[in-house]
């Protein structure tokens, strides 16, 4: 299985029916797709609305996803302001946000909004959405370009958010974020602890009862 | 009575130096013939307060591209590379400001606050100069809030009285926006004779907008 594939079909596994979700760019676009036919999970678009679905075969020129790209809204769905946006955002309406990074760290910590001197896009709604999403999940390939770490000790990247992150799902491994630092939970298949060691910089703990990822 | 103005009406009351509010989410929701209007004038020194600068050929982005910006408060510039270009040149001062932050400066711009305490941006470089504070245990940061000598809105519908509705994700900012400037033009889709639109239908009352064009 292609490796973003195997990390969005994870994701979809931890979003419980009825959860409110905001899918970032990226891998984390691609959980829609994963989500089992029988769990209704409701998208929300932080440009302004809930009920985000696929794009209809002529697609409303007035409604866009926050991609800029055209999107669809399903029967239910509801439309708003920037405001009321973030009032779901901050206010902690929403169960969950998935988000790709450029690093995250074992006390949570997440980079994925700037490379200072190169890549400056801004953050967008990112910084909000980590800070008030009830439950922050990481969706990103293990190691970045040759094989650089990408789960440190310690971000080197300006911060989004400080201490929010629950979870990070690779697609070697998934890590639970605690308090006491990171614990592996489950390696995916035909991975060993091993690779996981050397494509790590961060410490981690290793649950007693890791599992095999099951996609 | 009639809020009714011509384009060429509409350009004349903006002037070089001016502090603008411009609506839109990557170009969905902009009014897109004020901002051509603007460009055609060749505005100078001017300061765009929007979530983001469009794209290079579209919105926003045209102004920018034409170098009549001297400074942005923006959530993103991602997707104009010709921001990066004159931020990273010091052609182009560019202020990054969370979305749902910027959002909530520019409410409590309209509605006479002294502006928002967010914990998004905390323990990250959007905190460095602010004022903290500390409400029930949790830190905030202070942000203060945003006016404009002018907002330009875009809307899908309008009566006379300037009561306008929004269609879709085109919504975003405009509504905070036409209660935070001193002058609001909105550039509307179908305009229609007062008393066609139900009270209970208008999304921004008409008290906020000054002068309506023709979009």
């Amino acid at each position: 299985m292609e490796s973003r594939t195997l990390i969005a079909k994870r994701v979809a596994q931890e979003l419980k029916d009825g959860d409110v979700v905001n899918l970032g760019i990226g891998i984390p676009t691609l959980v829609a797709n994963h989500i089992p036919s029988d769990k209704r999970v409701i998208l929300h678009s932080e440009n302004g609305f809930i009920g985000l679905g696929p794009v209809e075969e002529n697609p409303d020129p007035d409604l866009a996803n926050a991609g800029g790209q055209a999107a669809g809204v399903l029967p239910g769905g509801s439309m708003f302001d920037s405001a009321m946006s973030f009032t779901i955002v901050r206010g902690g309406h929403l169960d969950a946000t998935v988000l790709g990074a450029l690093e995250v760290d074992q006390e949570g910590n997440l980079a994925n909004w700037m490379v200072p001197g190169k890549i400056v896009p801004g953050m967008g709604g990112a910084m909000d959405l980590v800070v008030g999403a009830k439950r922050v999940i990481v969706a990103m390939e293990h190691v970045g370009k040759g094989g650089v770490p990408k789960i440190m000790k310690k971000c080197n990247l300006p911060l989004t958010a400080s201490h929010e992150v629950d979870l990070i799902i690779t697609d070697l491994c998934v890590f639970e974020v605690t308090k006491q630092g990171l614990v592996l939970t489950e390696l995916a298949p035909n991975v060993t602890e091993q690779m996981i060691r050397e494509a790590t910089e961060a410490d981690y703990a290793v649950s007693p009862d890791v599992k095999k990822m099951t996609v | 009575m009639s809020k009714v103005i011509s384009l060429e009406q509409a350009a004349d009351k903006i002037k070089d130096s001016a502090v603008l509010m411009i609506g839109g989410f990557l170009v969905n929701g902009t009014p897109t013939r004020l901002v051509d209007a603007i460009v055609d004038r060749g505005y100078k020194n001017l300061t765009v307060i929007a979530n983001d600068t469009g794209y290079p050929d579209r919105g926003i982005g045209k102004l920018i591209v034409n170098r009549q910006a001297k400074k942005v408060i923006v959530s993103h510039v991602g997707t104009n590379s010709e921001t990066g270009r004159q931020m990273n040149a010091n052609e182009l001062e560019v202020e990054l400001s969370p979305q749902g932050t910027l959002i909530e400066r520019i409410r409590s711009g309209g509605a006479g606050l002294g502006g928002v305490l967010t914990p998004t941006g905390v323990g990250t470089v959007v905190a460095e100069g602010k004022t903290t504070v500390d409400v029930d245990g949790r830190t905030f940061l202070l942000e203060k809030p945003l006016r404009a000598d002018i907002a330009l809105i875009k809307a899908h519908k309008a009566d006379l009285e300037g009561n306008l509705i929004f269609r879709r994700s085109t919504r975003n900012f405009n509504p905070q926006m036409a209660t935070a400037a001193d002058y609001v033009i909105a550039e509307v889709e179908n305009i229609v004779p007062t008393g066609e639109i139900d009270p209970d239908e208008v999304m921004v009352p008409g008290i906020f907008v000054d002068a309506l064009i023709q979009a």
